[in-house]
């Protein structure tokens, strides 16, 4: 099977139900994409599909095919993507584990919507957990990082 | 293509320095490079070790050890912030190494909120002495007096004719120079302090943003096999019969394997289950799913938590074992005016970190290496070593990032699967839990009951107060016959009661084991600040005052209080009481400052039962002071959490953002438990599995925060922990000024749905 990986072609020989999660983690050694639930739960394994917030841990490799996949490790060329940027300025991580997964919803809702109000990064961020409580940071750096997608026009290395 | 970077390979640290660019001059903070592939830079490859914790490199490059693990609360930051202070190193050109599980270190048990106060003297004299070698080094460079050599921002500089060395240039003279006695060191004054008190980046943020922070699930290690294990669901239980033949055809299956566990008490000992070991996780997790094993018999397959609580309850109500008993308990609750009484309940609950438990380990005939998420590297040799029949120093402990720890962490029963497992594969084995583990055989916070009652004079004044608790012991998970709560864990909120009542008596009551039991972020202090500062609100409402006022004439003067009586000895967190007193001045000033935040003359609808109102509760715990001030608003049944409001004295607070960011996922983890966590047990097994049924607050629950500091010069004390036991009280406190009604069982989800 042939994947589009954050620009990259990579010819994988596994199970065509295999999970993108652990086609990515242990078969590609790309582990910023993190196991949270396995069940959709967590958002965790969040990555994008053709631009689009999926959960890796519920989609086949084989939807993949065809398709632009982006994982956190592509979210930007340079690590400067608006978000990660207003994350380091804004603190957010505390043991790290789930921000793979919440920047990756995030960068897909501010692609949508550079200057979302607080109900709309509720929804669009309510399926990501967090279990050590950055939930604020996290909305802080998004209404902080808006404006500059907006400029960027979105820099997605996909 | 795998990203070999990622992979563990013997390299020399020559070709592995060159493999990762550490070696490379202007080194940045959080390099992308995994925590737990980062060498000790040891003197080979040019750096000179200046002591256990400090190595300078040529380039300037300072090295500086982390001994203890990093699970969110960013010690890889505090620490070496501390050290970097008083060495007067350049904290851009400070390299964070992860340490290797060691005991000169001393203790690496990354658990009960004491990094910062255990080791915040330590670390300053790591740095201190460092610092003199390298001034004494340049003394002799110069052939000057040393006096007149003083370390500032990475060089060392003659004051007298302003030249100066880079620290790289010093650090080969400086490694040979004697290492100074304690009693010539100078510490900083508060004054000069650069990094200390400051906020500083956080080392780990670059790399977790990026995706490169390396986790214990992310490990990967040439030719390692991935087990998966299905486990005994019933504790004490052991397999009784296997048919693995469907398992065992998937493909990429490569073998199946029993652990035999169901030894109590549970200790660390990894529970009966079997193996499905494969090349990749997926296939290890479907072809689980293909096994049949019939489990045997345990005597706990009729323990049914529901009516467990619902004993515990009863038994509360009766007389039960004396622990502390001052003035006559019994007397001024007969004579009391008024008299009040309530019982509160707090289920099971679980850790569930973001990340699951997982460990690799290479395990030969001779050694072990680890490499794992865990809280405690030195237990780990030690458990490890005992299940191979090695000694701690053959086990290798590598610690990666945790993602998330709250006490789960630090027990390494998962460790000792990986362990056993590579010894029977002969090769390297990671051990993946999934969310089903992690939340079905999990060490749990005990399911508890308490009771209080208490007489008031016409005053509205208390005159008696007397507390029973019944709860699960961790004690059972060590020794067998534990069946009461254990005095250290009527220290955490219990028996170091602050009141200055005259007539109070703590006792505890029997509560059995039915699972493992283990120690969850602030431990009992949960259900003890629930039922202590929830009571405390019921009687400020019988006595017909506002709460604050109420809690001040409670505390009464302010005055040092020991708690110890008779064979009750008060444990302080491991702290003696002379440098970390009970003060009720700072509880009282916490107090005051908490119910600023508040208005407690708001009264919702108390006929609806509709409307807003605000709580607040203020505990003592892991040497700190913490009140929280919640407003909710209810309707229709509907729990909000519109805003809530911490106030902390934590002692000297070493990075302020840190300690802030620590105190509002207290926040969050403290709104998980009191609104939505319950861990249920029927016919001995839990019947929780994932995120769905053992729920966690998400952001839309989640209210504006607010972290209010007291500015401190006390002793560094605890933050990772004593957040959270206000949390819940506050939030009860709350509803029953909003609505009139009293909940005294957690979670609040049983009586009203959480917005
Ligand atoms: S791991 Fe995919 S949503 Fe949790
Ligand atoms: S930062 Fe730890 S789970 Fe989000």
């Amino acid at each position: 099977m042939q994947l589009i990986i954050n620009g990259a072609t990579h010819e994988t020989d596994v199970d065509e139900d295999m999970p993108l999660l652990w086609l990515l983690r242990d078969e590609l050694q790309m582990t910023g994409t993190k196991f949270g639930c396995g069940r959709g739960l967590c958002g965790a394994c969040t990555i994008h599909l053709d631009g689009r917030p999926v959960r890796a841990c519920l989609t086949p490799a084989s939807a993949a095919r065809g398709k632009a996949v982006t994982t956190i490790e592509g979210l930007s060329k340079n690590s400067d993507h608006p978000l990660q940027q207003a994350w380091i300025k804004h603190n957010v991580p505390q043991c790290g584990y789930c921000q793979s997964g919440q920047l990756m919803s995030a960068a897909a809702l501010l692609q949508d919507n550079p200057n979302p109000t607080d109900s709309e990064i509720d929804r669009a961020m309510t399926g990501n957990l967090c279990r050590c409580g950055t939930y604020p940071r996290i909305k802080a750096a998004i209404k902080s990082a808006g404006q500059f997608v907006n400029a960027a026009g979105g820099n997605e290395d996909a | 293509m795998p990203d070999s970077s990622k992979q563990i390979r013997n390299v020399s640290r020559r070709s592995f320095l060159k493999l990762t660019g550490l070696a490379a001059g202007g080194l940045v903070l959080g390099s992308a490079l995994p925590g737990w592939q980062r060498p000790w830079a040891s003197p080979t490859g040019g750096n000179s070790e200046l002591n256990l914790f400090i190595s300078i490199a040529p380039d300037d490059t300072v090295s500086i050890i982390c001994h203890r693990s990093e699970m969110g609360q960013g010690i890889r930051t505090g620490l070496p912030q501390v050290v970097a202070d008083e060495l007067e190193a350049d904290w851009q050109k400070v390299q964070v190494v992860q340490g290797l599980g060691d005991k000169r270190y001393g203790s690496q048990n990354t658990d009960g909120s004491r990094s910062i106060r255990r080791f915040y003297d330590t670390m300053r004299r790591m740095g201190a002495s460092a610092r003199t070698m390298l001034e004494n080094a340049a003394a002799q460079q110069w052939q000057v007096p040393a006096g007149e050599c003083k370390a500032t921002s990475h060089r060392v500089v003659h004051t007298p004719t302003g030249r100066s060395f880079r620290f790289g240039e010093l650090a080969a003279p400086a490694a040979s120079q004697p290492v100074p006695g304690d009693k010539d060191l100078q510490l900083k004054g508060s004054d000069d302090f650069r990094y200390i008190g400051k906020p500083v980046n956080t080392v780990d943020t670059p790399a977790m943003v990026t995706g490169a922070a390396d986790f214990g699930q992310d490990v990967s290690i040439d030719n390692m096999l991935i087990a998966s294990i299905e486990r005994a669901p019933v504790l004490g239980s052991s397999i009784k019969k296997l048919d693995d033949s469907a398992a065992r055809k998937v493909r990429g299956v490569v073998a199946i394997e029993r652990l035999d566990g169901g030894a109590e008490p549970p200790l660390f000992h990894p529970l009966s289950g079997v193996a499905v070991l494969a090349t990749n996780t997926w296939t290890a997790l479907k072809a689980r799913r293909k096994l049949q094993i019939d489990w045997s018999d345990s005597d706990h397959l009729g323990h049914n938590s529901d009516a467990y609580l619902e004993k515990m309850q009863q038994r509360v109500r009766e007389p039960g074992k004396t622990i502390t008993d001052h003035g006559d308990v019994q007397k001024a609750l007969a004579s009391a005016s008024r008299d009040h009484e309530a019982v509160y309940t707090v289920p099971y609950l679980a850790h569930a970190t973001m990340e699951p438990p997982s460990a690799t380990a290479m395990t030969t005939d001779s050694s072990c290496e680890i490499w794992a998420c865990v809280q405690d590297p030195q237990s780990v040799q030690q458990h490890v070593g005992n299940a191979l029949g090695l000694e701690p120093e053959q086990v290798r402990v590598n610690v990666t990032l945790l993602g998330g720890g709250f006490g789960r962490k630090s027990k390494p029963d998962f460790v000792i699967e990986a362990a056993l497992l590579s010894r029977k594969m002969k090769r390297p084995v990671k051990v993946v839990w999934s969310r089903e583990d992690d939340i079905r055989h999990d060490y749990y916070h005990a399911a508890s009951a308490e009771y209080y009652r208490a007489g008031l004079d016409s005053d509205g004044r208390v005159t008696g107060w007397l507390q029973r608790a019944a709860f699960p012991s961790i004690g059972g998970t060590f020794s067998a016959g534990v069946d009461h709560p254990a005095g250290f864990e009527l220290d955490l909120g219990f028996a170091d009661l602050p009141f200055a009542v005259d007539n109070h008596r703590s006792e505890t009551q029997q509560a059995e084991y039915h699972a493992r039991i283990g120690w969850l972020r602030s431990v009992a202090n949960i259900q003890n600040a629930f039922g202590r500062c929830s009571f405390a609100d019921e009687l400020a409402h019988a006595a017909g005052k506002p709460a604050d006022r109420f809690l001040l004439e409670l505390i009464g003067p302010d005055r040092l209080v020991d708690p110890s009586q008779g064979d009750y000895k008060y444990g302080n967190y491991g702290e003696p009481l002379e440098k970390f007193p009970l003060d009720t001045g700072r509880l009282k000033e916490v107090l005051r400052r908490t119910a600023a935040r508040a208005d407690l003359t708001l009264r919702g609808d108390q006929q609806s039962g509709n409307g807003e109102g605000w709580g607040i509760a203020v505990h003592r715990s892991f040497l700190s002071y913490v009140g929280i001030a919640t407003r909710v608003r209810v309707q229709d049944n509907r729990l909000e959490i519109m805003e809530m409001h911490a106030v902390a004295d934590v002692g000297l607070a070493v990075n302020p953002d840190r300690v802030k960011s620590q105190m509002e996922g207290s926040m969050i983890f403290g709104m998980s438990l009191a609104l939505l966590g319950e861990i249920r047990m029927e016919d001995g097994a839990v019947s929780n599995s994932n995120f769905h049924d053992y729920q966690l607050l998400r952001m839309h629950q989640s209210p504006p925060l607010e972290v209010e500091l007291v500015d401190s010069q006390e002793a560094p004390a605890g933050v990772g922990e004593p957040g959270v036991p206000p949390v819940a009280p506050s939030i009860a406190n709350a509803v029953f000024a909003a609505t009139g009604k009293r909940y005294r069982e957690l979670p609040l989800k049983k009586h009203l749905s959480i917005g």
